[in-house]
Order: C-alpha cells, then structure tokens, then sequence
C-alpha cells in the first residue's frame, strides 16, 4: 500500500516478546463536572506509529496533557515498560521520555537552532554552567544521526516551519525521547515537507521511537501509521491497526455518521454580469499574471499546493499585499490596490488564513467579535451604536452558524478551533460582503465541523454572494466549487468547470 | 521565474553589526566634536566621560537583564538610592559602620529585598513589569523619604569615604582622574556578560525573553528565574546607588529617581530589544558610552541642560523606532514558494 511496507523492522506486528514503551489504561478525567475522558486507554510500541484520530474536543489533547504530566486523571494507570508511574509530573514525564511536539513547536525565535536543541536537556541535567561551543556538538551529533540539514548556527526565527519542526524533533531527540507526539505536524508544511517528514519519521522507528501523530488529515494518517485509535467525545470508540481502516470507516468512526462530501453544486448564470473582475494582476517573485472573473452566487475555489503563490494571490485581492500591476474591480468599479480600507468599502470580505491570530480578538466576547467588523452597519447616526440592530444581527448569526457556546457572552478563547472559525465566519457574513475570500477556512477543523462550514458557505452564495474558497483539501473543493483554478509557481495553469472538477484531476495538476 | 530560489530578500542592517554601527557613531561624534572643539580631545574629557558613565552603567547592566527577559524596570534608581542612602544613614547616625566590606553587603542586601518584592508581585501574579515596577518606584521613594530620612548626608561614614578621593590613575599637569570605582564597575560588566552567556540562569533570561511560555514547557522554573533577576537587579542596583553616593561624596534621597531615561535610552540604543530576548553587553556599554559622549558634548557646546533629557529622548524614540521598524519588516510576509519539484 504504501513505500514504508519495504521497511522490515517496524513493520512488524507486535509479537508477544514485544514489549509496549508506554500503556495508559482506564483513564478517566473530569472538568467541572463534564466527562472529558473516560476509561480511554492506548498502548504504544516502539518503532511503531500510532495514530490518535477524533474530532476537535473530543479528548486527544486531554490525554496527551495526562500522559505528560500536565493534568492528574481521576482514574486509571500509565505503565512505563511495564511499570506503573503514580504521580506523573511533566518533570518526571520528560525523563521517562516523553516528548510532546505542540503545533508550535515552543522554541525560542531569539536562539539559535544548537542552543534550542541542546537548552531543555541542559535543563533536565540541572546544569549551572552553560557552554554554547561545548554544547554544539551534541546538537550537531543528533542533526548528522538524523541525515538533516540544518544550519546550527542560525537563529530559530530565520526558519522556515519545516525547519522548525526538525529542530524541535532534534530537541526531543537529545533529550532521549522514547514517545514523542507530535500535535498536526503536517498542517503547516508544503508537499515535499510532508514526504522529508514522513521520511525521518521512519527513521525515528528504525531508532525505537514510539510516535504518536495527531492529526486531521485522514490520508496521511492511513500512510504513515500503523496503529490506529479513534476518540469521540471522550470515550475509545476504535482502535486496531491501520490497514484495518479507510478514509471512510475513520471518518464514521470520528463522527458517528458517514458524512456526505458528494458534490452539491447551483448552476450560476453565466451571462450575468461579473461580481468581481481581476486582470493581469502581477507581484514578482508571488504571482504573475492573474486573471478571472466571479460571478453572483458563484463559488470559486483557488488551489495549488501550500507555497505555489495562493495565498499571496488572496492577500493581494484584500489589499494586504500591493500588487505591482493588474487591476481588481468589483461590481464595475475599480478598487484602489493595496488598501484594506478600498476592499472592505467595495466589499470584499477576506478570512484569513491564521483564524486565531488574525481574524478575532481572542478575549473578547463571541458578541464583539462578530460585530467587530461592521459597526458602521449597525450604527444610529454617526457614532451610537444600535444595541437593538447588534443584538438582531449577533443572535441571528450565532445560531444560523450553529456556534457551540454556553452563550454568545462568552469568550473566544474558549471555543474549539470549528467553532472559532464559525465566529470569523459570521464577523465578515455580518458585514454583508458582495464577495467572501476565504483561506483555508477548514484547516484544523474536524470533519463533522467543516461539513457545516461548506453547507454557510453554499447558503451564503445561495443569496447572491460571491465566494473565493482558497484550499488545498481536494474533495472540498469538489464538493463545494462552481470553477476550480490550480495555482503553480504563481500562475493560474489550468481553469476547470463542471465535470473537469475531480479529486484524481485536480490533484494531477496540482502537483505536475 | 527560477525554482531554485523565489524567496524575496529584504535588506538586512542592524543587528549583525549593531556593535559596531554604535562604534562608528561614537567615533563620528569624537571627531565632529574635536572638529567644533579642540579642547574636547583631552585625557581629561575621556576621564570625565568615564566617571560620569560609571552609575549609568552599573544601572544599564540591571536593566539589561531585565529588557532580555522580556520586561522593563524603571524602579532601579528608586531601589539604588533607597539602598545607599539607608545605608549610609545607619552608618554615620547608627555607628553601624562596618567597614567597605560591610557597608557594601548591608547595600546589597537592602537592594536584593526591594527586587525580591519586585519579582514576586511579577512572577506570581503574572503582572506587566513596567505597572509594577513604576508602582514600587513610588512606594520605594516614599518610604524612603517618609521614615528613613530625607535630609542631605554631607558627610560619608569612614569605611567608604576614601573611596571618593581614591584614583587609579590621576595625571596632575592635566587634572585628569580616573576614580579607582571603575574597578568594580569594570568587573560587574564581566561578570554580566559571564551570567548572561555562560550560565543556565542567563540563557533561562533570554528564553523567557523569546518565548516565556517555551521556556515553560522546556522545564525551566519560570518563576523562580523571574524572582532571582529582579533580586539580582535590586542587588546591582544597590551597587549602582552606593557609587553614587560614593562619587558624589554625600548622600541626597532625592537622588537619581528620575535619571531612568538616560538608562533605558542607553540600553535600548546598545541593541536590546524592546520586545525581549536580545541584547548584549558589549552593545550596553556602547550605548551608555554613547549618551554620556552626548550629554558631554552638549554641555561643552553650551547647550542648556534642558535640551540634553530632549537629546537622550529623541535618542530613544530613535532607538526604538528602529527596532520596530525591523521587526515589522521581519515579520512582513516573505513569499515562500515551494522550491522542490517533480
């Protein structure tokens, strides 16, 4: 099935002798009064992947914070090479080898990439004295082991996220890491990241290392695991090895229902006038010679893999980048480039691609937040606001969306990250924007969550709104675009329409 | 367009050569004023610089440490003052004087508790350093003025009063000194640079400053690192305070509360980032090097005193206006295109 099979040694089925590196079993965790894990267990073997699959709030984060120590379970054990630890604390996770990778990686921008590998180990040894050249070595030793390239030497910040993420391998590495998990590693990376990922992650299991990967990109997880085990709403509801599972029984096992992602596409009229206009757009060294046209009601998808120039394409439609030539108009006026003011005024509505950094004031209210972009819309005269339009607008969005909140007072921080995407998603639907860009509008969310977020979105083109769905998830856009445009190396190299628009079709150009 | 390399390149200036763009300021400056002023080229101006430049820095070096870690203290000269002054006072009215030795740990001690106080209002509660450290500045003063004294100390207790007139090198035909105090300043800017490059609680200081929640999860005491700076910081600044006193041959409680700017601008201009987790020693020394020349030169071409806190003032905002400028181009999108293929 996949290249990894041709490995004999980690391959291989546990056979009796094999001893698991790490057993949690009957783990029970309560928050408040509400069940978030309950009698859940995992058995982790070296040089083996497993997968821990479900969707978001349905326990995985809680159990990897009980097996580093971070939260004390109710009930249950954890066994070490057979022996049970009382008592975890994150100190005594770590120097019984476990590793968490969070999704951002929690290095120090500021140092360079040896002191970020060599510094938690130093830690760990209750070192006094620090020696950067004496240390450089051990960083350089675990960099050569693992047939990397990484300049020692460069500070953190200056990485890309795929360095990044190595570095914080290596610092797990040093550190004699026997489990690691590692929360979305793929989420941020470009396609040939993910095949170096997936190829030093079979040499960590030549090394004996236990992975354990977190994430929601099903396809991946089917190529690179060989243990599976699904959580949903705090209970185990699958667990078996890989081969055992498809994209199909692993998305009915993390929903509980088999989710529909066939096609369901409204026939826009082609000869109505174009909502939004772009020609010749041109930003050297982003994207060359854009051009399309947006139709009411029409939903658009832009692809391309991450890095081919999408996103820059987005950003330059909302004004965030300056286009060096080309010119946008929307409804037959021309919008002054590189003005996010021009774009909103026009209607352009755009959500951006980092949801919790960019589009929402995390401590505010869900309230706040989805008026935050359009009190002018809801103002009485000049400066009042109209409590009586707000509050309209607020409840009519919070449950049209389906926001899952105690209430529309409480803050976003405290939402899963589906739900935080819904609240970015009512901020601009409040604004009522003629045309709606969206970047990656799914990226992180859970299946049953994005199946939501696509059926607003058709809801939303069904009254007239034109929407521009950036995305690299194929059967999204499938399921969800009038007209796909691929983007490569910052060109528009192909336009598919109806039939055209096929998972086998638009990955082969994609990738070409 | 190529596919080995799209990634576009912004120009890079500071930080690689930060110490040295400080070094041919100050070197520009030197001739300019040689230039206006002949006399300015003398032994004599070097030493005065360098006297007038021992308290800043003694001060910089504390607040070094605390813009790495990420925050910023404006009580040090509160903290320095109230720990000289009392001592001072407990020495000549108590007869409490026990010797340089003595006088010095007393020193010490009192500084290292008021950034006790500092740290623990900071680490435990979670508080944003510059509230809390201008809230204890004025608690600091007060007190001192409310119970420990505030009247002028014309007279120094025996144990430090020679250090005032003691010189490591005076060249009588120009009337140039140098204090011997520059011995112990020299010593605490090596022993900084040490703590900060060689130690685990220096580059706790500079992780915090990065990333504070990393330095968490990496396993560093965050909180106990955040108390031992400002104990730390209280203690140098005791020092700084006791020079002062020392150099000034009295001692006035209402001293040096209010010469914070001239500190933090030297800092900050020596390269340390106001956002945290960058700065070092060498470029703090620069920077206070760099403002005393300034403050120097104004007064020798006559520029009122008022003019000379504009100076240092826009000098900051300068300083701080670059840094900013860098870090949004920093963090300005690069296109990052994928450049393996096929």
């Amino acid at each position: 099935m996949n290249a990894e099979q041709a490995q004999p040694a980690p391959e291989a089925e546990p056979t009796p002798e094999a001893r698991p590196v790490l057993e949690v079993r009957g783990v029970r965790k309560v928050f408040g009064g509400v069940v978030a894990l309950d009698d859940v267990g995992i058995t982790l073997y070296p040089g083996r992947v497993h997968c821990l699959a479900g969707e978001n709030g349905c326990g995985k984060s809680t159990l990897i914070k009980i097996i580093s120590g971070v939260e004390k379970p109710e009930a249950g054990e954890i066994l070490l090479d057979g022996e049970p630890l009382s008592h975890l604390s994150p100190t005594q996770a770590l120097r019984a080898g476990i590793q968490v990778i969070y999704q951002d990686f929690s290095l120090f921008p500021n140092l360079t990439v040896a002191e970020n590998i060599v510094l938690p180990a130093a830690i760990a040894a209750r070192r006094t004295l620090y020696s950067a050249k004496n240390r450089r070595p051990e960083a350089q030793r675990i960099v050569e082991e693992l047939g990397l390239t990484l300049d020692l030497d460069s500070d953190v910040e200056r990485l890309s996220v795929a360095d990044r993420q190595l570095t914080a391998i290596c610092r797990a590495l040093v550190q004699d890491a026997r489990v690691i998990f590692m929360d979305e590693p793929t989420t941020a990376l470009t396609h040939s990241e993910v095949e170096r990922l997936f190829a030093l992650v079979r040499r960590l299991q030549q090394r004996g290392v236990a992975l354990v990967f977190v994430s929601h990109k099903l396809d991946e997880v089917l190529q690179v695991s060989q243990d599976i085990t699904v959580l949903r709403s705090g209970r185990l509801v699958a667990n078996g090895p890989a081969d055992e599972f498809d994209v199909a029984s692993l998305t009915h096992a993390m929903t509980g229902r088999a989710v529909d992602d066939s096609r369901v596409v409204v026939e826009v009229d082609e000869e109505a006038e174009p909502l939004l206009r772009v020609e010749h757009l041109d930003l050297p060294g982003a994207f060359t010679d854009v051009s399309f046209d947006l139709q009411p009601g029409e939903i658009l998808g832009l692809t391309g893999l991450l890095g081919s120039g999408r996103g820059e394409i987005a950003d330059a439609l909302f004004g965030l980048l300056t286009p060096q030539s080309g010119t946008v108009t929307v409804g037959g006026r021309a919008v002054r480039p590189g003005s996010i003011r021009a774009s909103v005024d026009a209607g352009i509505g755009y959500v951006p691609e980092d949801r919790l950094t960019q589009g929402l004031f995390l401590d505010k209210s869900i309230s706040d937040n989805i008026i935050a972009g359009s009190l002018s819309e809801h103002a009485v005269g000049k400066v009042l606001l109209s409590r009586k339009r707000t509050a309209e607008t607020i409840s009519r969005l919070f449950s049209r969306l389906r926001i899952k909140a105690p209430s529309v007072e409480a803050p976003v921080r405290s939402l899963s990250g589906g739900n935080a995407q819904r609240v970015v998603l009512a901020k601009w639907l409040a604004t009522k924007p003629r045309v709606l860009i969206l970047n990656g509008p799914t990226v992180g969310v859970d299946v049953g969550s994005k199946e939501e977020i696509l059926q607003i979105l058709r809801e939303a083109a069904n009254d007239g709104m034109g929407v521009i769905m950036i995305s690299d998830d194929v059967p999204e856009l499938v399921s969800l675009c009038n007209r796909v445009l691929v983007v490569r190396r910052g060109e528009i190299v192909s336009r598919l329409a109806g039939d055209e628009i096929a998972a086998p079709r638009i990955q082969e150009v994609m990738a070409a | 367009m190529s596919a080995t390399d799209t990634r576009i390149r912004l120009p890079r200036i500071g930080r690689m050569s930060n110490e040295l763009v400080l070094a041919s300021i100050i070197l520009v400056l030197v001739i300019v004023m040689c230039a206006v002023n002949p006399a300015f080229f003398s032994v004599h101006t070097l030493f005065s610089i360098l006297r007038s430049a021992l308290v800043p820095m003694v001060f910089a070096l504390a607040v070094l440490f605390v813009i790495i870690s990420g925050g910023i203290d404006v009580s040090f000269a509160a903290i320095g003052i109230f720990a000289a002054y009392t001592t001072v006072s407990l020495a000549q009215g108590g007869g409490l004087d026990f010797g340089l030795i003595g006088i010095l740990a007393f020193a010490i001690v009192i500084g290292g508790a008021l950034g006790f106080v500092n740290g623990i209002v900071i680490a435990r509660f979670r508080l944003p350093t510059l509230i809390v450290t201008l809230a204890t500045q004025g608690i600091f003063k007060g007190v001192l003025l409310a119970y420990i004294g505030s009247k002028y100390i014309a007279e120094l207790p025996d144990g430090i009063s020679w250090l005032s007139t003691a010189n490591l090198i005076s060249i009588e035909s120009t009337r140039a000194y140098l204090p011997m105090l520059i011995v112990p300043v020299v010593l605490l800017v090596i022993g900084a640079a040490f703590v900060l490059r060689r130690t685990m609680f220096g580059r706790g200081i500079y992780a915090m400053g990065g990333d504070l929640e990393g330095a968490r999860r990496a396993g560093f005491p965050v909180v106990r690192l955040q108390v031992m700076l400002y104990v730390l910081v209280g203690a140098v600044a005791a020092i700084g305070g006791l020079i002062h006193v020392v150099l000034g041959r009295s001692a006035n409680p209402q001293d040096l509360v209010g010469t914070e700017l001239d500190v933090i601008a030297a800092v900050v201009l020596g390269g340390a980032s106001i956002f945290g987790g960058r700065g070092t020693v060498t470029g703090t020394v620069l920077g206070v090097l760099l403002v005393q020349i300034i403050n120097n030169s104004l007064i020798l071409m006559g520029v009122p005193t008022a003019w000379q806190r504009a100076a240092v003032g826009f000098l900051l905002v300068i300083g701080v206006g670059i840094q900013a400028v860098m870090a949004r181009r920093a963090s300005r999108r690069t296109f990052v295109l994928d450049t393996v293929k096929e």
